[in-house]
């Protein structure tokens, strides 16, 4: 049987569930927003023991990073973002996933050309990227900002 | 009332991402940027405090919110120390962040065997 790109489109659109979209987002909503949920129940527990609001962010954050590597080690996050999605993706949890996960996949190449250089392999563009952006706008504060006053 | 809005904004942001990972062949990784970078520009015209206002930790969590750290730690350095602020905003105000990640990651791989994790 021949068929066209466009008639194997067609054929998997039909065998696809229509609410495969909406189911996929209602799972990154829940489990995005229970994990932001936890992350203010977090923020408001170490500003109750007395931390300043800037160091109870940075602690809520801290304790995700960590709780969300344990997950991984155990391969528990794993099994949480085939179903979740985005929503183990976007929170803080997935950038500290995205940074055990290669350092533990790559130990058996070695502590330096292994764990060393790939635990930024998917974080570091983030890094990067957002790094980058962030001194451009302090360039536009530095240069530019004054020239507008 | 603020676990409300931290479930539903966090949730929403999320549940963004879902559609652009199912209907766009981005991936994960172009995500993780675009919304990164998304987060400092939010944060740059002003916005993202105002959600971060009443959403909290729904604004702050999704990693848009480290843009918006980026951002403000930007802000404060330039503000603070002029022009080398320029150099040192962006790497202080993520470094909590990527300080703890790079050790629980350190000492992770160190406890447990190699193992493929996709």
């Amino acid at each position: 049987m021949k068929i066209t790109k466009r008639e194997y489109k067609n054929m998997a659109q039909k065998a696809s569930p229509p609410s495969h979209l909406a189911k996929n987002c209602l799972w990154a909503f829940m489990v995005g927003g229970a994990i932001c949920v936890l992350g203010e129940g977090l923020f408001n527990f170490y500003k109750n023991m007395g931390f300043i609001i800037s160091d109870s962010r940075l602690l809520a954050s801290v304790t995700l990073v960590g709780l969300s590597g344990i997950l991984t080690a155990t391969g528990l996050y794993g099994k949480l973002a085939k179903k979740a999605g985005a929503g183990t993706l976007i929170p803080i949890t997935g950038f500290a996933n995205a940074v055990v996960s290669p350092s533990m996949e790559f130990k058996a190449e070695g502590l330096i050309s292994g764990v060393g250089a790939r635990m930024f392999i998917i974080a570091g563009p983030v890094i990067v990227y957002g790094v980058l952006a962030s001194t451009i706008y302090g360039i536009f504060l530095y240069f530019v900002m004054p020239m507008l006053r | 009332m603020n676990y409300l809005w931290a479930f539903v904004i966090g949730g929403l942001i999320c549940a963004a991402g879902q559609v652009l990972i199912d209907l766009t062949a981005l991936t994960p990784a172009k995500i993780l940027v675009l919304f990164v970078t998304g987060g400092v520009v939010l944060s740059a015209v002003g916005l993202w405090e105002k959600v971060a206002e009443f959403a909290g930790a729904g604004a702050l969590v999704p990693i848009v919110g480290f843009g918006h750290t980026l951002a403000q730690g930007m802000a404060r350095a330039v503000a603070k120390e002029g022009f080398i602020g320029i150099f040192t905003g962006g790497f202080s105000a993520c470094s909590g962040g990527v300080g703890a990640s790079l050790l629980f990651a350190f000492f992770i791989a160190l406890l447990t065997k190699p193992k493929s994790q996709s």
